[in-house]
């Protein structure tokens, strides 16, 4: 059977096959994708991000555990950074997640970031669509939260939990200096440490300074224990139903669309340059003479825009 | 091929070592490989599942409690069972020379035994996927 009507099916095999494939950009299943577009949409996206080894795996583990309950379906997606330079990865998020992998109601892929073209924010929106018409009605996406790439990722969702630690001082300045504003529900994780109570306030005067209309809520929990993890979906829901309210969803939804297609056509150029001989060598002499100041990279730029439209 | 191999690395059952594991994870990543570590104490539903769910071209486990001659038929009926027939399954670890005719005969494709050199693990991976 076709693996298009076998995703519309349910079936796993299928889904899994196509998200690999997607991933290495593979023309048929690219084709499929546009077939099938319009049959996903109907998940509710939940991005899940914070520094390196703040429990988010932990966390993602038990708030679907949480969601089953309801018996919904939930796809999850974790995304690990790949080496420079082997391209390897170890992506190790599971490990956490480990009882999930058991329930056939659940579907974990791990992702590398890979670093390539366009960079992984468009193979993690594609597996969000194969997870979507798979029939996941609920979807995490697990990702580091670090740099810009990271926060590209979870502008493909509907809520983004952002995961905070005690004890990291500098790590609320990192997350100040850029990805803050991403935070739609803030969780301090590890709460069974002490200066969570502190962590909570930092994060919440740090709130104190944005005047938008939704005041992100800040939750205590302990990902380990299982504690908080109710609030903290209520917390989810809460601001799912805040954007359900006037148009806001479609808005957010458009805005992540905006997104996601101009980091298509950024990466569609770069990769007509590159994957061009005679082109990808004027990439080459060009950044030379830009080095040598033969040219300045404005005029340069623009010769190579030129050159593939 | 310009697509990394992917690679399920797993510790079935009640065993604690996971050294084996950890080096071969880190041997398989330098070598270009996308690794996914599942930990340790996995049941082969859980290591067949997650084969699966990640798409993996190998599914490579790690035994030292010599519970082998079990989990390692199981873990390929499994595959088998969900018509997962084209991942390479291969194991390593503490394993007796005498064990593994009978491994092979049940679905393993190659044993790696302490002192084997990671590069020829990784050779043997990159010869033997089946897509
Ligand atoms: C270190 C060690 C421990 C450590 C483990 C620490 C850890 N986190 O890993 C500790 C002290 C905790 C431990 C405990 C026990 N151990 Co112990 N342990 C060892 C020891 C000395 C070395 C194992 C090791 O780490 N080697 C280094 C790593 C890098 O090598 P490796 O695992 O063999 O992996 C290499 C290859 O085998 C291969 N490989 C391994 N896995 C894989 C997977 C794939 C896919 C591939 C391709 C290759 C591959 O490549 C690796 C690199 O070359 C061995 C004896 C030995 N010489 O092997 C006993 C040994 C494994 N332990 C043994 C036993 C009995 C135990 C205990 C039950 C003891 C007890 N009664 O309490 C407990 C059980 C713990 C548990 N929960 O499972 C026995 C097992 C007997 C058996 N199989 O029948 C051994 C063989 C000792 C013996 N001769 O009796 N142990
Ligand atoms: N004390 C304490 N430890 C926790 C808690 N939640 C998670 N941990 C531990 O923190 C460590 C990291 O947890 P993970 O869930 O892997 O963290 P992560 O953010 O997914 O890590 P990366 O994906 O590597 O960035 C593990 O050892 C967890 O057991 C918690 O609430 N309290
Ligand atoms: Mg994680």
């Amino acid at each position: 059977m076709e693996l298009a009507e076998r995703l519309l099916m349910g079936d796993r095999r299928a889904a899994a096959r196509l998200i690999s494939m997607m991933e290495n950009k593979d023309p048929e299943a690219q084709e499929i994708m546009r077939q099938l577009y319009s049959q996903s949409g109907k998940a509710y996206v939940i991005g899940i991000t914070g520094p390196p080894g703040a429990g988010k795996s932990t966390l993602t583990d038990k708030l679907v555990k949480h969601v089953r309950k309801t018996g919904a379906k939930v796809g999850v997606i974790a995304v690990d950074p790949t080496s420079p330079f082997t391209g390897g990865a170890i992506l190790g998020d599971r490990v956490r997640m480990s009882d999930l992998a058991t329930d056939p109601g659940v579907f974990v892929r791990s992702m590398g970031a890979r670093g390539h073209l366009g960079g992984i924010s468009e193979a993690t929106s594609a597996a969000v669509k194969i997870l979507d018409i798979y029939g996941a009605e609920y979807i995490f996406i697990e990702t580091v939260g670090v740099g810009q790439s990271e926060v590209d990722i979870v502008k493909n969702s509907d809520t983004t939990v952002m995961v905070s630690v005690p004890g990291l001082g500098d790590d609320i300045q990192a997350i100040k200096a850029g990805v803050m504003e991403i935070g739609d529900v803030f969780a301090v994780n590890k709460a069974d440490r002490d200066g969570a109570n502190r962590t909570a306030r930092e994060i919440e005067m740090m709130l104190d300074f944005s005047h938008a209309d939704w005041r992100p809520p800040v939750k205590m929990v302990v990902a380990v224990d299982s504690k908080g993890i109710e609030e903290l979906f209520a917390a989810i829901e809460d601001h799912r139903h805040y954007m359900m309210e006037d148009g806001k969803f479609m808005l957010r939804r458009a805005e992540n669309a905006r997104n996601e297609l101009l980091e298509m056509v950024k990466s569609r150029i770069v990769e007509q340059l590159l994957n061009h001989d005679v082109k990808a060598e004027r990439v080459e002499q060009l950044a030379m003479d830009v080095a040598t100041r033969v040219v300045d990279p404005l005029t340069a730029a623009e010769e190579l825009i030129q050159s593939v439209l | 091929m310009d697509r990394p191999i992917r690679v399920l690395v797993s510790k079935p059952g009640l065993d604690g070592h996971d050294r084996g594991a950890k080096v071969i994870a880190r041997a398989l990543r330098d070598a270009g490989m996308e690794v996914i570590y599942t930990g340790l104490r996995q049941t082969p539903e859980q290591i067949t599942n997650a084969a699966i769910q990640e798409d993996v071209d190998c599914v490579a486990v790690s035994i030292l409690s010599g519970a082998h001659g079990t989990l390692i038929p199981k873990i390929a009926e499994l595959l088998r069972k969900e018509g997962a027939d084209d991942v390479l399954l291969v194991a390593g670890g503490v394993i007796p020379q005498e064990d593994i005719p009978f491994l092979k005969e049940h679905g393993v494709a190659e044993v790696f035994t302490p002192g084997t050199p990671t590069d020829v693990t990784i050779q043997f991976i990159r010869n033997n996927i089946k897509r």
